[in-house]
């Protein structure tokens, strides 16, 4: 290789480095402004919470058991999708389909546990429409829940990714952003599984 | 019809216009949308709109197609001003004016709400995709496709309001839309659906824009270019790309929940039912409050150049400026509750606010004297900027002081909901924000379009807008002390109030005035644009690095990026006297033009119009656009061109040449 050819290729690599710290960076800013919003709901669901109307409160509708099952399903995927991460900087493809899958496969449960937990709620007759504290309980948790939803989406599309073109800088970033995105969320889960299921059902 | 009923949602026949004025505004947009599309059709330009300009990546191109926009709804904007001010001159007594009590409270409702999001939005997030970039060297923003993207969802946003006036009806609930007035058990029609989903959609393009030159300035800057270097232009967006981040979620959120209590029942802001339309308003100004300093730091940072360079001097005070603008975006964002201190939340948390927000009086008045010691013994240049700059620090300053007055909870008591308090932030919005943004448009124009506005046109223009200004709004805030509430449809005779209600629709048409020599100087400086060609780049005799580069700005902004040591790096460069060195050209990569951007706005417009009108297979389908959209822009990974050193280097003796044709 000549030395300009490989000056060019070297002001290239450079250059993609910097355009993957930027989108990082990026991405960065906007889980911020998701933590805005989530910051906003909470504070709904703080002053809502006891405005049941004569309805149920929390202490009388969660069910700790089932919402501690949720959270150890969700912590253990943030740690498979740690590990996954890990093989795909390795680039080792079928550890890192393997992680990735067991990673879905526990977002889909916890997210099935949460669909339960609110089709019982529903069929009881503590739906949304009940009270604004209910209002402020099934906004906040599908919010998360519907993130839950679109990084499973996320997560299949990059999948067929790398079982399609195998691995490549871009497809690396990505999951770097994904996996940004799902312990992002984990955290979340653990403000929601202290402020509103703690809280709300142990009394203070 | 039963068979209807179920596919087009709560959407029928009766939707279309009854009043009179309205139908003869839906029909004048059909009849302007018609012209547009026949002239496009009849000079053969939709493929070059197409290829030209729809699908542009180019922020410089971004920018003045949110200054179209932007511009139109100006003028829509300004339509509804003088209606309210022919209703409010004339309904008095046993005349009940020009248009009905309802529809007045359409007008107001869309005047704010236009206004706010779509003029003054876009003009701001109009001139810095014109201007940043070349501001601080770079060749683009951080992420073009996301930057077109928020472009076409503020578009997205403005289709979807003015949707409204032919399809269903505009809300009447005010530009905030307080529940519970704003709940659908008072406002059952689609008003209130077109205003939160059209915000909603707009909102996402803006946060998203936040997050793009957030990055932009912090990542791309110039070799050199530390953060005190930067201009103080360049301060100001940074600042308020933060507070975008920190606020606009909370609009989002807000806005959700609103929308959550009219179409599925709940419960957040609702009379009964454990709602608390209390927390709304919090929340509202929680995002509300923020987004003022959002529109009007911008401006500073835009006087802020101005200033420095028709004043031939270094601005006066720069690392206080810099201070200022961040301590006013704190203050900014613990002040949210002056806007009700006659909510009772009890004297101490009165006081607390009143204090805060009478602190932010502080940095504001350290940046009015910074301009002024600037300007102090400078050699000043009165050009049409210029003639903006000085009604923004006379009427500002005024803006300021009632400001001040209207903090004391006390006086807040006597004044709030008149027009005192119209005539106040009219003061701040338009004497700061609009007046700036002029300002600005007029001193930037030739990087942009490559030759100079018509200054003469534009002093008139500035001069009609500031006399007009004054006679349009200090009667208001008599009127406010004499007890005249904000948007009233009609008032007693024997209220003495018709006179000054007169001078103020005189002021009205004053700076419609204006608005026409703003118009004719476009159109004149259009017209002479060879006799008005910028040949040098640098038109002002400039300071900062976007008068480096030629006029107008090549695709690629810098065909070497430039190398900073000082602040005012360029005006220090022509001080040494540095002659440009034979230039070393670079290969430089570009973003391929895609309409994928504006596919999926599209499909958000959709999304917003069925949502309105709960045509819910329709709501599927613009939702799964949105996602589809963006997942095949995922897997293109065919979105960048090189132009080579070679091609550069061409382009560049081509620009010369044709400049020297014109010289």
């Amino acid at each position: 290789m000549s030395t300009v050819a490989a000056t060019q290729e070297l002001r290239r690599l450079n250059a993609e480095q910097a355009a993957t710290k930027k989108t990082v960076f990026g991405f960065w800013v906007y889980l911020m402004t998701d933590c805005v919003l989530f910051a906003s709901l909470f504070a709904t669901y703080a002053v809502l919470r006891n405005n049941t109307f004569g309805g149920p409160s929390g202490r009388q509708l969660f069910d700790l058991p089932n919402v501690l099952v949720e959270t150890l399903i969700l912590l253990t995927s943030s740690f498979t999708c740690g590990i996954a991460m890990l093989a795909a900087q390795r680039r080792n493809r079928q550890a890192t389909l393997a992680w990735f899958g067991i990673t879905f496969l526990l977002g889909l449960a916890f997210l099935a546990l949460e669909l339960t937990e609110f089709r019982h709620l529903v069929h009881d007759g503590n739906s949304w429409r009940r009270s604004g504290f209910l209002s402020a309980f099934f906004t906040l948790v599908a919010t998360h829940g519907l993130h839950i939803s679109i990084g499973l989406l996320w997560m299949v599309v990059l999948l067929v990714k790398t079982i399609r073109r195998g691995f490549s800088d871009s497809l690396l970033k990505r999951l770097q952003l994904l996996s940004m995105f799902w312990h992002f969320l984990d955290v979340i889960w653990i403000f929601i599984f202290t402020v509103v299921y703690l809280m709300g059902a142990i009394p203070v | 019809m039963g068979l209807f009923a179920g596919v087009l949602g709560r959407l029928s026949w009766s939707a279309l216009p009854h009043a009179p004025i309205t139908i003869g505004g839906a029909i004048l947009m059909v009849l302007l949308g018609l012209a547009v599309a026949g002239l496009l059709t009849y000079t053969k330009r939709w493929k070059w709109l197409y290829r030209e300009w729809l699908t542009a990546q180019d922020p410089k191109k971004i920018g003045v197609m949110y200054l179209i926009v932007a511009g139109l709804m100006l003028l829509r904007g300004f339509a509804d001003v003088l209606m309210m001010r022919a209703q409010q001159a004339t309904s008095v007594g046993s005349s009940h004016g020009v248009v009905s009590a309802d529809t007045f409270q359409q007008v107001f409702s869309a005047h704010g709400t236009i206004m706010i999001f779509f003029v003054a939005m876009g003009l701001m997030f109009g001139l810095i995709n014109l201007v940043v970039p070349l501001l601080i060297g770079a060749r683009d923003v951080a992420f073009p496709f996301l930057n077109a993207a928020s472009f076409w969802l503020f578009v997205a946003g403005m289709l979807l309001i003015n949707l409204s006036l032919g399809i269903g009806e505009f809300s009447a609930a005010g530009w905030l839309a307080y529940p519970p007035l704003s709940e659908l058990r008072y406002s059952p029609g689609v008003g209130v659906d077109y205003w939160i989903w059209s915000l909603q959609i707009a909102g996402a393009g803006s946060l998203l824009a936040g997050v793009n030159f957030l990055v932009t300035i912090l990542k791309m800057r110039a070799p050199g270019m530390t953060l005190m270097k930067m201009p103080v232009f360049v301060w100001s967006v940074l600042i308020t790309m933060i507070m975008v981040i920190f606020a606009f979620p909370i609009l989002t959120a807000t806005l959700s929940l609103l929308a959550l209590d009219r179409t599925l029942g709940m419960h957040f802001f609702t009379a009964g039912q454990g709602g608390n339309a209390m927390m709304y308003v919090n929340l509202i100004w929680a995002w509300g409050h923020p987004e003022v300093y959002i529109l009007v730091l911008r401006a500073f940072g835009i006087y802020s150049e101005i200033v420095a360079t028709f004043s031939r001097k270094r601005l006066f005070g720069y690392s206080s400026m810099v201070w200022a603008l961040a301590s006013i975006a704190f203050l900014s964002f613990v002040v949210w509750l002056h806007h009700f201190f006659t909510m009772g939340a009890g004297a101490d948390v009165n006081a607390f606010f009143g204090i805060t927000t009478m602190i932010i009086g502080i940095p504001t008045g350290v940046k009015i004297f910074n301009w002024l010691f600037t300007m102090f013994r400078g050699r000043i240049k009165f050009a049409s900027p210029m003639i903006w700059f000085m009604g923004f620090v006379f009427l500002f300053t005024i803006g300021g002081m009632t400001g001040v007055m209207l903090a004391v909870p006390a006086i807040d008591y006597q004044v709030h909901n008149s027009l005192f308090l119209v005539a106040h932030f009219h003061n701040m919005i338009i004497a700061g924000v609009v007046f700036g943004f002029f300002a600005g448009v007029t001193y930037w124009f030739p990087k942009i379009f490559g030759f100079r506005l018509h200054d003469g046109l534009g002093k008139i223009a500035a001069w009609c807008w500031i006399v007009g200004f004054v006679l349009a709004f200090w009667p208001l805030y008599i009127l406010g002390l004499m007890g005249a509430t904000r948007r009233l449809d009609h008032y007693d005779a024997s209220t003495g109030w018709q006179p000054l209600f007169i001078v103020a629709g005189i002021g009205a048409v004053v700076v419609g005035i204006g608005v026409f020599f703003q118009v004719l100087q476009v159109v004149v400086s259009i017209w002479q644009r060879n006799e008005r060609r910028d040949l040098t780049g640098d038109p002002w005799n400039g300071r900062t690095l976007e008068w480096s580069t030629a006029s107008p700005a090549p695709i690629y902004n810098f065909a070497v990026i430039p190398k900073v040591s000082e602040r005012d790096a360029f005006w220090v460069a022509k001080q040494r006297g540095d002659k440009p060195e034979r230039p070393e050209y670079e290969d430089i990569t570009l973003p391929k033009n895609t309409p994928l951007g504006m596919v999926i706005a599209g499909f958000a417009l959709i999304f917003g119009f069925a949502v309105v009108w709960h045509i819910w297979w329709l709501v599927l389908l613009g939702f799964v656009g949105i996602v589809t959209t963006i997942i095949i822009r995922a897997n293109d990974e065919d979105t960048e061109y090189t132009l080579t050193a070679r091609e550069v280097e061409k382009l560049e003796n081509q620009a010369a040449k044709k400049r020297r044709q014109y010289a």
